[in-house]
């Protein structure tokens, strides 16, 4: 198997003084589901958005299919076109309909005819199981609606790896499934996916491996049943007695 | 019934305690009984209550004020004096908004640029501008500026007329008012939008012309228009620089003919009427321009 996404040595300090990742290496290879667990605070969403350059590293490298997205000759809109970035607070644009949300940037960044764009957009909403809804605004959509159609949004770009920023964090507890479920789909599929989540089921069922990070820094790292059930740091026991005992 | 007169002594009670509470409790408890129509509830508002009983007024003084300039041969004389500098206005109006906003939008995006050269050069084109009042600013463009520009660039001073320094001028000015409308119009756009689009492989530019400037341009919509009723209110300024615009002929008009009430009555009449007007245009366009919100907001 050939790695998708590599950070290599990566640290993130914001305003000079607070260190928010510290060293941090991770590795996903192709068709892999690696899910971040931690505390809240811990680092793993800026490690995540680091994986596309939406917060640029301190030092460090990050490497998508090889290519060094902090090398200034990389060309990062190229990379991130095949970068899926799914965000807790879905950030779909509430000035287009859900289509055009879509469609935007397969016509821009892809070149793509609207006939085209409009096709790959009705078949990826139809795989989000949402397809009648291309036409509303953001706004006419529930909490669920919208994150599934910014999992389309995504989707239509046709991306090598996709990355979660805490999904389901922003939603209802009646819709937490029904994005869940598009999730364990495409993992289901052989996406390559990095996901933020505080969805424990999610990360049992549909994680390869679990990377625990608190303080910065990756504390431990396996798969589900290694971290779940047999945790060896202090730390990561201490993480689950305060979340799964109630 | 009962939970009315105890929630009125609450609320009562709680802002005017000086009153005595007991006091107040009986009077409302009195005034309530029999009254159960006193309930409060969000549907009853008379229809006296939501009528727009403020543009009835307006439409009432207007109505009488052209009655007036219809019927009365002195009114009539100075509206066909004062008129013709209608076209003027509106021309300086149209193209000093449309240079102004072009201006304004470049100076806005310049503010928040991360280059250097166009930041700084943006935030002291805005602080200049904005550290000057109106009138003496008008003299400095129309007057010194201009001229100072014309020799730099050898061309005949008379080719370029007063209506034109007055154009350079207002836009000049309200390009620098329009750059902190749409400066604060783009920092209020979440910036969870500019990373969706960036995350979907949108330059920069692209991002802010399909993504970050269209929800901009729907928040700054009020304040531009407000700018833009401004800018034909302004136009009246130019005035002390001998443009023929409605104030200057009201001005001429009224000294020739020691007309004063007939004169002013007539120009206020006439920026009124502009007034009113730009303004119901650019509520329509507020409308269409929001019509994806469905009346919201």
């Amino acid at each position: 198997m050939s790695t998708m996404v590599e950070v290599r040595n990566l640290h993130k300090t914001f305003l000079k003084i607070i260190k928010a990742v510290v060293d941090v290496s991770i590795k996903v290879e192709k068709g892999e589901v690696v899910v971040i667990i931690g505390p809240s605070g811990s680092g793993k969403s800026t490690i995540l958005r680091c994986m596309n350059l939406l917060d640029v590293p301190s030092s460090g490298d990050v490497f998508i299919d090889g290519v060094n997205l902090v090398d200034k000759a990389t060309d990062l809109d190229l990379i991130r076109a095949d970068v899926g970035m799914v965000f807790q607070q879905f950030n779909l644009f509430p000035h287009l309909t859900v289509m055009e949300n879509i469609t935007l940037a397969q016509r821009k960044v892809r070149g793509k005819s609207n006939e085209e764009a409009v096709e790959m957009g009705m078949r990826q909403l139809t795989r989000v199981g949402i397809p009648e809804k291309a036409n509303s605004y953001p706004r006419q959509l529930s909490g669920g609606q919208q994150q599934r159609v910014a999992i389309a949004r995504s989707l239509a770009m046709e991306p090598k790896v996709m990355l979660f920023d805490e999904p389901t964090s922003a939603l209802d507890p009646e819709m937490i499934k029904e994005v869940l479920d598009v999730m364990l789909e495409l993992a289901a599929g052989g996406m390559t996916m990095v996901c933020v989540t505080h969805e424990m089921g999610f990360a049992r069922s549909a994680a390869d491996r679990v990377v625990f990070v608190d303080e910065g820094s990756v504390v431990e790292e396996g798969t589900p049943d290694e971290i779940f059930n047999h945790a060896v740091h202090a730390r990561t026991k201490d993480f689950f007695d305060k979340i799964l005992h109630h | 019934m009962t939970m009315g007169p105890s929630l009125e002594a609450m609320q009562d009670g709680g802002s005017c305690g000086l009153r005595g509470d007991e006091h107040l409790s009986d009077i409302s408890s009195h005034i309530n009984e029999g009254l159960p129509s006193f309930a409060r509830r969000s549907e009853d508002k008379a229809w006296w209550q939501e009528f727009p009983w403020w543009g009835s007024v307006i439409a009432l003084v207007m109505l009488v004020m052209a009655a007036k300039i219809f019927f009365d041969p002195d009114y009539d004389l100075a509206w066909s004096r004062i008129y013709p500098g209608v076209w003027l206005t509106l021309q300086t109006t149209f193209i000093s908004f449309g240079i102004a906003f072009i201006l304004g939008l470049l100076a806005g995006i310049g503010q928040i640029s991360q280059n250097v050269v166009a930041h700084n050069l943006s935030r002291a084109y805005v602080e200049l501008i904005r550290g000057i009042p109106i009138l003496p600013l008008i003299f400095t463009v129309a007057l010194v500026l201009v001229p100072k520009a014309i020799n730099f660039l050898h061309i005949d001073n008379s080719s370029v007329s007063t209506k034109w320094r007055v154009v350079v001028a207002l836009s000049l000015i309200y390009g620098a008012y329009m750059a902190e409308i749409f400066r604060g119009g783009i920092q209020s756009v979440a910036p969870g939008q500019r990373e969706a689009g960036r995350s979907l492989g949108l330059s920069h530019r692209q991002t802010m012309s399909t993504v970050v400037i269209p929800q901009a341009m729907r928040a700054i919509i009020p304040p531009l228009g407000n700018d833009f009723i401004a800018i034909l209110k302004d136009t009246s300024l130019f005035s002390v620089l001998g443009v023929l615009e409605l104030t200057r002929r009201a001005r001429q008009y009224s000294a020739s003919s020691f007309k004063f009430p007939e004169t002013y009555f007539t120009l206020t009449f006439i920026y009124l009427c502009l007034v009113i007007g730009l303004s119901i245009l650019l509520g329509q366009f507020e409308k269409y321009m929001t019509k994806d919100r469905k009346g919201e907001r």
